[in-house]
């Protein structure tokens, strides 16, 4: 099937423009009778559903949380580019252009990030009017700092909780607009499949997680907002509840996933420290601006205590391979860094799984006061969670599961090639291409929500009959049944072993074989016992309790469910993409010294993934990837 | 790293009818482990005799979504200070203890099921105006409005609420004044939030009463419970901006009335 | 009109509104705490020193005034009573099932009895009045005594004479204590309710509560001992 971008013609810094100029518009009074559904409500969903409703929409907006506060880009830390250039300091929308471009390692869709990094000043606008508090310096204007991989000061942040703060503000216009009877929210409300009418996307079935109710919702156009799918490897920095769900039925509907071998593994993690582990926690990497990342130089020195280990017996492992960025390169690089440092018997702590991360200089030259402000809450979390404290004695850090560039494949309106369904945010594949810079997802829910679809949705419905489908039709009863029948058989599934014993053994299975370093031969292998597993989940699952009430391990047992066939598709991308590109390294494929050998020659697609009822065997589309701008060339950051 | 053994009273529930506690043994925790790992733990040996696990809110487990609630030995978030019950680890305690684990209680979070509880009432008081009425799109350049640090600090101070509640349930008479406050108090300190101030502070303080918390007796176990540190001094300031958008509807020139509450 | 009421009565049933009401009610009653213990420490310059201030509060505004501060701080007293009594309530059906487990961090036990100190305190000024001020089931009306050539009540000899019985004495002590009680939270308490406090001022105004809430116990608690135990005036 061929896949059509519907990148507007014209120079690159004019295509958005352009297409805004083209793009239809629905006159006001038509567009009251539309409903989208909007599912999800992180930065992406919230700010989609709260425009869309002062637009004149009818929204319904759903999310799975207790409150559409809690969605998980409130976790985000570190802060949010914009090419504001209120540094001076020579950024501009080219800059952030081009180094989103050269980070996603050439395989983004150029036209998209443009778009992203143009839209990124109107976002720390917008954000400052609703009043989020963003970092100030003494005469009132706007700080920025320099973050994780960028040589201009282009983020903006609010103490170590950037994420939260945006995502306040995006829940704020949220209930504004929930206040004026334009948006009815759902919360505790987990959507189990999208509905297909005539090959549109005209609804979802959802699950009302306090009463269990299983429900039918029918609207004029889908919005998938509903994040990555990092749990996959169940160790991650994602929330627990966060899930593949959403966009695997979808996919399942028809909807192609893209790139999924992409995920990013951040490399400021605290380590794991036993098989108890329930989730792994991200201290911001802005900690890099300050902290110097070391390991022993001799593997003899790992046990002891690193104040014994001198200075010249410590090797700084990103400053001596890296050193025009040193610590702050970018994140798929930092993480190998450790991984390899690692590998190589040079680990520390319990398992010999973590480097040092040390704030001794930057205390000695800039006072304990100081770091304090600036790190004191990651500093606070860190001692809670190790009883250690960063002020005395190095962090010990480790890469994690952090975000995931691949999801649905979407065109340059956001919508997938399944007519109507729309996808957003980290849920979508377009804009970090094989790695996300750092600040940037952030960004990138933003811009979907607030500027991007508002505009480009109109496309779609201007063709629609408003209400034209509803939750009387059979497609509904269809697929109503079909998940009423599926939570019964979890429940009637009378086996021994719990949902997230399954989840564990699948997750440790990934990242063993598909996490920071892939080969064939272990991809192989995890794609032979993928399948096996997914059999004994199938036979073996014990979920106690009812259907009709609160049921948290029948939450659970959806997702797992779907994460056992997901986790093939993605063994399946890593394994076809015979290259190494961001976030995918595959061993095979790499420079002497251990650089990622991309290439371009037979790589430069998007793999858009086509369901053909077969998890083994899918359909690979291929998107061309063209570099007008940004010319290809080998990312280098020595 | 050691284990420890441990007596847990644990609240169970379902919604709509009484509830009582259960005792559960949980020997060989690990110390490391978090107080919610430790439930994990408490719920995979649960299902494996073919027993309901216990029902708790949770999310990112890192102290920011504040999904997790639970009452513990009898104070919110459990004994650690400025820590959110995921972010609560077993070394805190000591092999032999027993441990109350106990919902959230008041009658504005009505218990769903054992240890989950309905916290929405703090969503509608937001929508009564927690809000910036501001259409995406208008603003002007983000640098035209000065904010000194020191009021974008104080904002950002009060902004770090996490609306978990555990202001509410330490509060003997199950008051939601620091999550108000904190909340009204963020906007109606920035320049952004002074066109609405008035109509917000009047709207959120109604939909708080209409909700049924109790009042604020100023005593600050909310302060002391909060796991975000939010000061009481955020509802000083709420007493007094209701106090001035009180006197100013009561006797100023009419206009149409705040939200909330009706 | 009818528009300022409806707001009025807004503010009343709002949380905020009630508890500002009782804070300036409180802050009256305060004052008049301080006034009243001033003026019965006249008890220790002599007789014609309160007998003469007795007199003056009768004859004020030819009698008038006594009337007026006692229907002021009768409004007070019922607005401070009823609106912490509704809001009491309101507090208690906030939380409609007890913690199986519940530990106070930081407040005073004084903080969490306010409504049983504010409603012994409120039967003892009951019992005061009709003691001291209607003389029921006594025949203190008839205490007089010559001031300047007019004859006036003797209120030293009624002193005397009410507090050397041990079980008026013994009441007086504990309603006393609870008063102190009682202000040793409801003093600073009203600053930040009526939104004053600051992290600067709060510490301050705690620590003149507990100041005060002290010496209101010791100057009352003074006359009452000298008089019982010590056996001043008689």
């Amino acid at each position: 099937m061929s896949l059509d971008s519907h990148i507007p013609s014209g120079p690159m810094a004019m295509k958005w423009s352009k297409h805004k100029q083209d793009s239809k518009l629905i006159n006001p009074k038509n567009k009251r009778k539309f409903t989208v559904l909007v599912v999800g409500s992180g930065l992406a969903g919230a700010s989609a559903a709260a425009t869309l409703s002062e637009l004149g929409y009818k929204v319904k907006c759903f999310c799975f949380q207790d409150s559409p506060r809690r969605a998980h880009s409130i976790a985000a830390q570190g802060g949010i580019n914009a090419a504001k250039n209120y540094q001076n300091d020579g950024d501009s929308v080219h800059r952030l252009f081009y180094d989103t471009v050269k980070g996603g390692d050439f395989r983004a869709r150029e036209a998209n990030v443009h778009r992203l990094s143009e839209v990124s000043v109107n976002i720390i606008d917008q954000c400052v009017a609703q009043g989020v508090p963003f970092a100030r310096e003494y005469g009132g204007m706007l700080a920025n700092r320099s973050f994780g991989g960028a040589q201009v000061s282009r983020t903006f942040y609010a103490r170590g909780q950037t994420g939260q703060q945006l995502l306040l503000g995006a829940y704020s216009a949220l209930n504004k607009e929930i206040a004026a009877g334009g948006v009815q929210m759902y919360p505790r409300t987990e959507m189990l499949d999208v509905v297909t009418v005539e090959g549109h996307a005209k609804g979802i079935i959802t699950r009302n997680l306090v009463t269990g109710k299983i429900e039918a919702h029918a609207g004029d156009a889908v919005l998938l907002c509903t994040g990555g799918y990092g749990n996959v490897f169940y160790l991650s920095t994602n929330a627990m509840g966060c899930n593949v769900t959403a966009t695997w039925r979808a996919h399942k509907k028809g909807a192609f996933f893209a790139n999924p071998c992409y995920t990013q593994i951040h490399p400021t993690c605290i380590p794991v420290s036993g098989d108890y582990q329930s989730k792994l926690t991200l201290m911001s990497e802005s900690l890099r601006n300050d902290g110097r990342v070391w390991v022993p130089k001799k593997k003899e020195d790992c046990g002891k205590a690193p104040s014994q280990i001198a200075e010249a017996d410590r090797d700084y492992y990103l400053e001596r391979k890296y050193p025009s960025f040193g610590n702050l390169a970018p994140r798929d690089i930092s993480s190998r860094a450790a991984k390899e440092a690692c590998d190589d018997g040079r680990g520390v702590g319990p398992g010999g799984r973590g480097v040092y991360l040390d704030f001794a200089e930057a205390i000695s030259q800039f006072g304990a006061k100081t770091i304090a402000e600036r790190y004191g809450n990651l500093f606070e979390m860190y001692e809670r969670i190790t009883g250690e404290s960063a002020y005395k004695q190095p962090m010990r850090i480790y890469p994690a599961v952090h975000y995931t560039m691949g999801g649905l494949w979407v065109d340059y309106n956001l919508m997938s090639n399944l007519p109507g369904l729309h996808v957003l945010g980290e849920a979508n594949f377009s804009d970090h291409g094989a790695n996300r810079l750092g600040a940037s997802a952030l960004m990138q829910g933003l811009a979907d929500g607030y500027f991007v679809i508002p505009t480009t949705i109109a496309n779609y419905l201007v063709h629609q009959k408003p209400g034209s489908v509803t939750a009387e039709h059979p497609e509904f009863k269809k697929a109503l049944e079909v998940c009423t029948a599926q939570t019964k058989g979890f429940l009637n599934s009378k086996g021994k072993r719990s949902v997230d014993s399954f989840h564990r053994e699948l997750g440790l299975l990934v990242w063993d074989k598909c996490g920071m370093a892939r080969t064939k031969e272990g991809l192989t292998e995890a794609l032979k016992r993928i399948p096996e597993l997914r059999e004994e989940f199938k036979t073996n699952l014990l979920v106690p309790g009812s259907g009709d009430a609160c049921n948290p391990e029948l939450e659970k047992a959806g997702r797992v469910a779907d994460f056992m066939e997901f986790a093939e598709l993605l063994c399946l991308d890593a394994r076809h993409r015979e290259e190494s590109c961001g976030g995918h390294f595959r061993s095979e494929y790499q420079y002497p010294d251990g650089e990622a050998k991309r290439d371009d020659e037979n790589f430069c697609y998007a793999a858009a993934w086509e369901y053909t009822g077969d998890f083994g065997k899918p359909t690979l589309n291929k998107e061309p990837l063209s570099f007008e701008e940004v010319h290809l060339a080998v990312r280098s950051y020595k | 790293m050691s284990n420890l053994n441990l007596h847990l009273k644990v609240w169970r529930q379902n919604a709509g009818q009484p509830g009582h506690f259960q005792d559960i043994e949980a020997p060989e925790i690990p110390d490391h482990a978090s107080f919610l790992e430790m439930m994990d733990i408490v719920n995979e040996r649960l299902i494996s005799k073919g027993q309901e696990p216990v029902a708790f809110d949770h999310d990112c487990r890192e102290g920011i979504c504040g999904a997790c609630s639970m009452q513990i030995n009898g104070v919110p978030h459990g004994p650690e200070k400025a820590t959110t019950t995921c972010q609560l680890h077993m070394r805190k305690f000591r092999t032999g203890d027993t441990i109350w684990v106990e919902p959230f209680r008041a009658k504005a979070f009505p218990v769903i099921k054992d240890l989950v509880v309905d916290r929405g009432a703090f969503d509608r008081i937001q929508q009564a105006g927690g809000f910036v009425s501001v259409r995406t799109g208008a603003p002007q350049d983000a640098n035209a409005l000065p904010i000194g640090k020191e009021t974008a600090d104080a904002a950002m101070d009060a902004a770090e609420c996490i609306g978990c509640g555990a202001c509410v349930a330490a509060c003997k008479n199950a008051s939601a004044m620091l999550f108000v406050s904190a909340k009204a108090g963020q906007l109606n300190l920035l320049p952004q939030g002074q066109p609405e101030k008035d109509r917000r502070t009047l709207g959120m303080v109604r939909q708080m009463d209409k909700e049924g918390f109790g009042n604020c007796t100023n005593q600050y176990e909310c302060e002391a419970a909060c796991p975000k540190e939010i000061s009481v001094r955020w509802i000083t300031k709420l007493n007094r901006d209701y106090a001035v958008a009180a006197v100013k509807e009561t006797f100023g020139n009419s206009r149409k009335e705040a939200g909330g509450g009706d | 009109m009818s528009a300022v009421f409806d707001s009025l009565s807004r503010f009343y049933a709002s949380s905020i509104g009630k508890k500002i009401l009782v804070a300036l009610t409180g802050l009256v009653l305060i004052g008049f705490v301080l006034g009243h213990m001033i003026g019965n420490l006249l008890i220790f310059v002599g007789r014609d020193a309160i007998n003469e201030y007795g007199h003056m509060l009768q004859t004020a505004l030819h009698g008038g005034g006594v009337w007026i501060a006692r229907l002021g701080l009768l409004a007070c007293v019922l607005i401070h009573v009823v609106a912490t009594v509704s809001l009491t309530k309101a507090s208690r059906a906030a939380r409609p099932d007890a913690y199986g487990r519940h530990k106070a961090q930081v407040s005073s036990t004084a903080s969490r009895t306010m409504i049983w100190s504010g409603l012994t305190i409120l039967a003892f000024v009951v019992y005061h009045l009709l003691h001291f001020t209607a003389h029921v089931g006594n025949d203190y009306a008839t205490y007089k005594t010559t001031l300047h050539g007019e004859a006036v009540h003797d209120v030293y000899r009624m002193v005397i004479a009410g507090f050397s019985w041990a079980p008026a004495s013994i009441f007086y002590l504990i309603a006393m204590a609870l008063l102190c009680s009682h202000l040793s939270h409801g003093f600073s308490s009203l600053f930040q309710t009526l939104g004053i406090s600051t992290d600067k001022t709060e510490p301050v105004f705690k620590k003149a509560g507990y100041a005060f809430a002290g010496l209101i116990f010791a100057g009352n608690a003074a006359i009452v001992l000298s008089i019982w135990l010590f056996g001043y005036g008689s």
